[in-house]
């Protein structure tokens, strides 16, 4: 489903980002990319979701070679791809329920569907009862929440998230996870970006460490 | 753009939906500990096409079509809103659109009217004939009459040598000294007022009188015309000059303001982006606030227009009637004012369209 091969990525300042990054995350697998802060995790997201383009190597996304790939097409990529943001990237100027629409919106579906999946999707976050609260006037966890709703909403075969827990207390941290794990367990392949060794340990799931843009580690927890 | 209008309660459309959810969300069980029903959120595989293609359309293509119409006009009516919710500000918009559109039209108003007034002179335009010295009376006024039936000519005159002498004597102030000429020097003239118009057609016309064995010179009395025709050139030039320049200020006054629109959702906009908007969706709000503007400043144009014109119109009346003639301003018909409208939505697109291929390029998500 995730295929980097021979990755480099060079940015226009000199950054070497990325460097020989090899590996390949099955559909349905669940892994964790940790990693210091300037390891090249965020890189290593964007050159999935082809906000950047790797300067060597190729990153194929359910079989699509992103080197090749038209601008035209990226927002066909981006629609298989549901994203979990570590600042969520919620607008709010407008309701939890418009929120979590805009995926479905954006793929044109039928306004009576949308309401059918978006409340499925709230239902699963456990905010079904706050859709038409502003994301304002919610917690940050629950502002996270939100945020996976809107990434799962219109089913997408991969989900990626960046720094999920960033901001959020253990407790919290688990559930989000659980979540997480829940949506692997329907098919979905899960890759999270995430410094929490812990939380990672606790996962029992592949994990892939990056050292100065290279994988240093792949396998079970260490 | 995208989903809602600000501030306004979203309404989803399963209206039915929310009454039931209303009460079941009083049950305060945490879906998050609960075990999820299997395969509750990918509960059929979703077909997808062949890897080669870059797009998954799990949606059908008639579906699509709707969406397509849905979004535009959900977009339509949530810029309108947009704008009209910050009433004053799309009113200055709406009024700088709307002078510079006025300015020109109420100039092409006023060269059409001027048009027609002088269109009612056209008829007094002469050719006159001078005969050859040797062509005595007889001849003169046969030729006169030959003349009259043509179909080009609408009037002929005759004045013989001496007729012409005493007009001279008359108008031209030497009176006297004439008596001291042996004889008359002056030809006979036959006087031609043509029935057709057009400088053109007339100096054809005057040519072909000048080949006439009888005819010394035949001369068309263009001066005036052709300096009110210069004129009138010169009006409809500046007017499209301006109409080009005033245009073109419509055009920046949109795409500045719709570039500000978009600084503005610049968050929403990498949002979107991020999750599988197409440029087409992202521009389309923009471009609807583009064609709202330019038929807001259009209307506000035309009536700026006819307002001026109805204060006008007592006036000009009381000047024509002091002419004796019953003359009124023309106004714009239904035609130009269609034009007008049309013309100035288009601008509006257009302006939009520049700021927005201008700009929206430049935001990516980082």
């Amino acid at each position: 489903m995730i295929q980097f091969t021979n990755v480099f990525k060079r940015y226009e300042n000199g950054h070497e980002a990325l460097q020989n990054v090899n590996f390949t995350l099955q559909e349905g697998e669940m892994a964790f990319l940790t990693g210091h802060s300037g390891a090249g995790k965020s890189t290593l997201l964007k050159l999935i979701m082809r906000m950047e383009v790797a300067t060597r190597g190729q990153v194929m996304i359910d079989g699509l070679h992103l080197s090749q790939l038209g601008k035209r097409h990226i927002p066909f990529l981006r629609r298989k791809i549901g994203v979990v943001f570590q600042d969520h990237q919620l607008l709010f100027d407008r309701s939890v329920y418009d929120n979590v629409a805009l995926p479905l919106i954006i793929e044109g579906m039928d306004p009576k569907d949308i309401a059918k999946r978006v409340r499925a999707a709230l239902d699963k976050v456990g905010l079904l009862s706050k859709e038409q609260f502003t994301p304002i006037m919610l917690s940050g966890g629950e502002q996270q929440r939100v945020g996976i709703a809107r990434a799962v909403v219109n089913k997408p075969p991969i989900l990626l998230a960046d720094e999920p827990t960033g901001n959020l207390d253990p407790k919290l941290s688990a559930e989000i996870m659980q979540l997480f794990r829940q949506f692997n367990a329907v098919g979905v392949t899960v890759l999270i970006a995430s410094h929490d060794l812990n939380l990672i340990g606790r996962m029992g799931q592949r994990m892939l460490a990056l050292t100065e843009g290279s994988i240093t580690h792949d396998g079970a927890p260490r | 753009m995208i989903g809602k209008r600000p501030g306004s309660p979203s309404k989803p459309s399963g209206a039915t939906f929310q009454d039931s959810r209303r009460t079941s969300s009083k049950k305060p069980a945490p879906p998050v500990k609960r075990k999820p029903p299997p395969n509750r959120l990918r509960s059929e595989p979703a077909p997808r096409k062949s890897a080669a293609s870059a797009e998954i359309s799990r949606v059908k293509a008639s579906t699509r079509f709707r969406a397509w119409r849905r979004h535009h006009a959900a977009m339509a009516a949530d810029s309108l809103q947009r704008l009209l919710t910050a009433p004053f500000a799309s009113l200055m918009t709406w009024a700088v659109i709307a002078i510079a559109l006025s300015l020109p039209v109420a100039l092409y108003i006023f060269l059409n009217n001027a048009q027609l007034v002088s269109s009612n002179w056209d008829g007094s335009a002469q050719i006159s004939l001078y005969l050859e010295a040797q062509v005595d009376d007889q001849g003169g006024r046969d030729l006169m009459q030959e003349l009259q039936l043509r179909d080009d000519i609408a009037e002929t005159r005759y004045l013989s040598k001496e007729q012409t002498l005493a007009e001279f004597k008359e108008f031209s102030g030497f009176g006297e000294a004439l008596n001291y000429l042996d004889d008359n020097p002056l030809p006979a003239v036959i006087i031609v007022r043509p029935s057709i118009s057009g400088i053109e057609a007339q100096q054809a016309l005057v040519d072909q009188l000048d080949r006439l064995p009888q005819v010394e010179e035949a001369q068309l009395d263009l001066a005036w015309v052709k300096r009110l025709f210069h004129i009138m050139e010169l009006g409809q030039r500046m007017i499209t000059a301006l109409g080009l320049l005033l245009g073109i200020a419509v055009l920046l006054v949109v795409g500045n303001t719709i570039r500000l629109a978009i600084e503005n959702r610049r968050q929403e906009i990498v949002v979107i982006k991020l999750i599988g908007a197409t440029n087409a969706f992202v521009r389309r709000p923009f471009l609807y606030t583009g064609i709202w503007y330019g038929l807001g400043g259009g209307i506000l144009a035309w009536i700026l227009i006819n307002l001026s014109l109805f204060w006008l119109d007592g006036p000009v009346r009381s000047l024509a009637s002091a002419y004796a003639s019953d003359f009124s301003l023309i106004g714009l018909n239904f035609r130009d004012s269609l034009l007008l409208l049309f013309s100035a939505t288009l601008l509006g697109w257009l302006g939009a369209w520049l700021a927005v291929s201008r700009h929206l390029g430049a935001i990516e998500p980082r």
